[in-house]
């Protein structure tokens, strides 16, 4: 019924802090070129607002889609109240229900899955270091 | 039929994204992030489905198939026009910007 906008919610959320973490990696970057800190020897790790741009990147991109798929079985309106279900107050109570319990665990498992990406690209990236220093000494 | 459609098409995508690395500058991963999202999202609604309707989940009816069919084909049309959109905007091989500027 619009068990889309629990992920839609958590894709604002994670963009805002994508992009707080963005501001704050290149100010990093700014500061480690002016002072001249930076290790030229040690591999680049993917930054952290990167990774959660993965996690809103794919929350927006499947909300978009299943908000289509709602638009197409006529659950979302382009007119107000917009959620067909909230004309009626059971229809609004089976409509909480079912982001409840479908819209959190959509959000929960997109999540699991992310935390899965950043763990592997933390392996590759730990793997990279010692490769890289072999490299340098040969 | 929507979620089989769905994965194929992220399946596809990402093929696409990791052999031809060359493309990558058209933005691929949009389309692979769309689709992987939205594929993920349908899993827990047949997950859900199943719960309810057990093995019936199996046995839909003919014009349900269809009809998921042609939402599956038509939600990859969107992500595809929605793709274009953003390659198109944000131009990534100047292409637009010299159709526009050539004289």
């Amino acid at each position: 019924m619009a068990c889309f906008l629990v992920p839609a919610a958590e894709a604002v959320v994670t963009t805002v802090i994508s992009k707080a973490a963005e501001k704050k990696d290149q100010d990093l970057t700014k500061i480690e070129t002016e002072s001249h800190v930076s290790a030229p020897e040690t591999p680049k790790k993917v930054p952290f607002s990167r990774k959660l741009r993965w996690l809103s990147n794919m929350l927006w991109g499947g909300a978009v889609l299943l908000c289509f798929e709602h638009l197409w079985h006529g659950e979302v309106v382009p007119y107000p109240p917009f959620l067909t279900a909230a004309a009626d107050p059971g229809d609004t109570a089976e409509m909480l229900h079912e982001m409840s319990t479908v819209g959190v665990c959509m959000a929960l498992l997109i999540t699991a899955v992310w935390v899965g990406m950043v763990i592997v690209t933390g392996i590759i990236e730990k793997r990279a270091v010692p490769e890289e220093k072999a490299t340098q000494e040969v | 039929m929507t979620l089989l459609i769905t994965i194929f098409a992220a399946v596809a995508a990402t093929l696409i994204w990791y052999t031809k690395p060359g493309l990558r500058d058209l933005k691929i991963g949009v389309l692979c992030w769309m689709f992987w999202g939205a594929s993920l999202m349908w899993t827990i609604d047949a997950v859900f489905e199943f719960s309810e309707l057990k093995a019936d989940y199996f046995a839909p009816a003919g014009s349900d198939m269809l009809n998921d069919a042609f939402l599956g084909f038509s939600v990859v049309a969107l992500a595809l026009i929605i793709w274009t959109v953003i390659v198109l905007v944000s131009d990534p091989r100047g292409t637009v910007k010299a159709a526009l500027t050539r004289r």
